[in-house]
């Protein structure tokens, strides 16, 4: 019960299993860790097997193993409370932050095990950025939203070097042209799509090496949100992503890779371009089919 | 249109239905308005009622009636030898200068008796200025000064109109020959109303006339300041660990539960206890401020958790989210971000304990907060008294001149409560910000 009100606290949408809708036939049974089609990349960044996440006696995650590659966006998608985002926050360990949380599994990122004793999680956060469903940004100005991540980290030397550092990530995420003239004004002041690319520009700017984006359109509007695919796909030259999404026109245009989540079972992974074209599974087929979710 | 034979309602129907429940509903509405109106303005009534009692009885505090008469600072009454040393000065006997002033302004009253009455229109504390200023300037001895003297209180409220002269002779604080010498100074302008510096500035005495706020508010200001020093930042600290760090389990249940039902205890109670602990046990010096700031600050800690716990609370978690996805460390994320948000929330819950803390008066009499200082408090170890033991001991007195001086002392505990919460409200502006 406790976790529950923990969960919902932390923004995650987390429906107990039984009022997720069924499909209607199973045909082919799901095991925990069985997924259908080739859960491995080469040279992936993060590399996941056996993850299990418990939210004290739920079984949220099961078995789940992927890999994520550089250089790609891989999109999970799958019904609401399917486990996606509680998989995407494994992966910079958010779920600590989670009382009655348990992680299990390993998930090891450029080889070597985030959950290790040496592994730093402030460290890993830095390395690992998020991107979050509502746009978060902090309540203070344009600027110090960015330069935020960098101040803490020490990343910048001085006063320069900071501007340089605000600047060059406000253009990356597209944002420059339009918050040039106002950098001080409270980053709140800005319109639903500006503060998630400001979110995005936050979080590049202390130089991730993976960017975690859980369901980051869903709040907005579909102009905000083709900026933000195109985005995406800019981004996607420097880092690795993984995003959560609800819509899958939006996982077919972003992604190369998609993974389908279900009741906490990673039930297929494939090209994004086969999975929509051609699914293996049944839940998946029902699923990117509009029978259900 | 409506020709056909449906069950249904027509929408004329409808509408009907809903406008018979409009009337209900905005009957409704309009009796609660009139409810909450008039409990405003019966407030207010009150209020009202209650700032014009104690202002029109509290302002004659802050004027004082004083008594010009020609003093003629005799050498043979205050230095017979002429040696001028400071001891003799000090122990001559002032009381004979005033006597002779009155004698010289009432030629034609003789005997002891009639001359002891006759002095005591001015106050007892007169022969000691006197002796102030002599000592302070011994160049005074052989001079003749026409100088004003603190009025007795009795004459102080019959210059203030709180005399019923048709009252008998055996009822009224003046005689009917004071009465007459008083009306005689009084039509040679030689009796008259002044500022009253010593209720400002001095501390208490047994005499209404002498009677000075000051050191009770001294004693408030150190109190409060300590309290403050030190329940802010415990408590914040508090409801910081208890809401961020601390895991939930069984001992932070017993803990909040705790401090919940501690914001219930009567506060006399913590005042025994303060005695028990901090006097009896550490020693710490009885009636001071020290002690009682540490009662106050036990006080006043439940209040400002419980209203920082709020404060905590209700930053969003998605502020949370952001700052330790960004790679902040969980001081960080407190220090940084939660903290600035919460603390207007949580300023208000100080003001709230601390106006609680200045208003309090039963756990200050534990600790002897409540006993006759007559001396201003220079430090936190001074004994002292507060505003509001003040106003206890003067509304407990039975002399008549005390009365316009509880409700004088109501007044300044009010303007202390004013300034004190105008400041926390400016600071609380300053930290208010929008997300």
């Amino acid at each position: 019960m406790e976790s529950a009100v923990q969960v919902e606290r932390a923004g995650i949408n987390l429906k107990p299993s039984g009022r997720t809708s069924e499909p209607s036939s199973i045909e082919m049974p799901v095991e925990p860790g069985k997924t259908v089609g080739n859960i491995t990349v080469e040279d992936p960044i993060f590399s996941c097997r056996n993850v299990d996440v418990f939210y004290g006696e739920k079984h949220a995650i099961k078995k789940v193993g992927i890999d994520i590659g550089k250089n790609q966006v891989l999109a999970m998608i799958g019904p609401s409370g399917c486990g996606k985002s509680t998989f995407l926050r494994c992966l910079n360990r958010m779920n600590d932050t989670i009382e009655g949380a348990r992680v299990e599994g390993s998930i090891l990122l450029d080889g070597k095990d985030i959950h290790d004793k040496k592994q730093d999680v402030v460290q890993l956060r830095a390395r690992v950025g998020m991107v979050f469903q509502k746009p978060n940004p902090f309540p203070k100005s344009i600027y110090e939203n960015v330069a935020y991540g960098p101040r803490i980290h020490g990343l910048a030397g001085d006063r320069v070097e900071l501007d340089e550092i605000v600047h060059s990530s406000l253009q990356r995420a597209g944002l420059w042209e339009e918050v040039k003239d106002r950098l001080q004004q409270p980053g709140t002041s800005l319109s639903g799509g500006q503060q998630q690319r400001l979110c995005i520009a936050r979080t590049i700017a202390v130089n991730p090496e993976v960017i975690l984006m859980d369901e980051p359109c869903s709040a907005l509007d579909p102009i905000a949100t083709a900026r933000i695919e195109d985005l995406m796909e800019e981004l996607r030259q420097s880092y690795a992503i993984a995003i959560v999404t609800h819509s899958m026109q939006q996982a077919a245009r972003v992604s190369q890779r998609t993974a389908y989540f279900h009741l906490g079972d990673l039930i297929e992974v494939g090209e994004t371009d086969r999975i929509f074209t051609n699914p293996r599974h049944k839940l998946t087929e029902d699923y990117i089919t509009g029978r259900f979710g | 249109m409506n020709n056909t034979n449906k069950p249904q309602r027509t929408p004329q129907e409808t509408q009907a239905i809903v406008e018979r429940s409009l009337r209900r509903r905005y009957w409704a509405e309009h009796r609660f308005r009139t409810y909450g109106l008039a409990a405003v303005v019966a407030g207010m009534a009150f209020l009202v009622y209650l700032f014009f009692v104690i202002f029109s009885n509290g302002m004659g505090a802050f004027r004082q009636t004083e008594l010009q008469l020609t003093i003629f600072y005799d050498p043979q009454i205050i230095d017979p030898a002429g040696t001028r040393k400071i001891e003799d000065l000090h122990a001559a006997d002032y009381q004979a200068l005033i006597r002779a002033a009155f004698k010289a302004k009432f030629p034609d009253v003789e005997g002891r008796a009639a001359t002891r009455e006759m002095t005591r229109l001015v106050s007892s504390s007169a022969a000691f200025d006197l002796q102030h200023s002599v000592v302070e300037n011994p160049a005074l001895i052989g001079t003749t000064e026409k100088r004003w003297l603190l009025a007795s209180d009795a004459v102080d409220l019959l210059q203030k109109g709180r005399i019923e002269r048709t009252l008998p002779e055996a009822e009224r604080p003046l005689n009917d020959h004071q009465l007459a010498w008083a009306d005689k100074l009084r039509s040679e302008g030689a009796l008259g109303l002044k500022f009253n510096k010593t209720f400002v500035t001095g501390g208490d005495s047994r005499e209404p006339e002498k009677a000075g706020i000051w050191g009770a508010v001294a004693g408030s200001f150190f109190t409060l300041i300590l309290t403050l020093l030190l329940s802010f930042p415990i408590g914040v600290a508090t409801a910081i660990y208890l809401e961020e760090f601390a895991r939930r389990n069984r001992w932070t249940d017993i803990i909040e539960v705790n401090i919940n039902n501690l914001a219930a205890v009567p506060s006399i109670v913590f005042g025994l206890l303060g005695l028990a602990v901090f006097i009896g046990f550490f020693g710490m010096p009885r009636s001071s401020p020290l002690v009682g700031a540490l009662v106050l600050t036990l006080l006043t800690l439940p209040t400002i958790i419980i209203a920082s716990r709020a404060a905590l609370k209700a930053v969003p978690p998605s502020i949370r989210e952001a700052a330790l996805g960004m790679g902040a460390s969980k001081i960080q994320m407190v220090a940084h971000h939660v903290l600035p948000l919460a603390m207007p929330g949580m300023l208000t819950g100080t003001i709230i304990g601390m106006a609680r803390a200045l208003g309090e008066s039963a756990p200050l009499l534990m600790i002897g907060m409540v006993a006759f200082i007559v001396d201003v408090p220079k430090g936190i170890t001074d004994a002292a008294t507060a505003l509001p033991v003040q106003v206890y001991l003067w509304s407990d007195s039975p002399e008549r001149g005390f009365v316009e001086k509880t409700s004088g002392a109501i007044i300044v505990l009010l303007a202390f409560l004013v300034v004190m919460n105008t400041t926390a409200v400016i600071l609380r502006k300053r930290f208010e910000r929008r997300w």
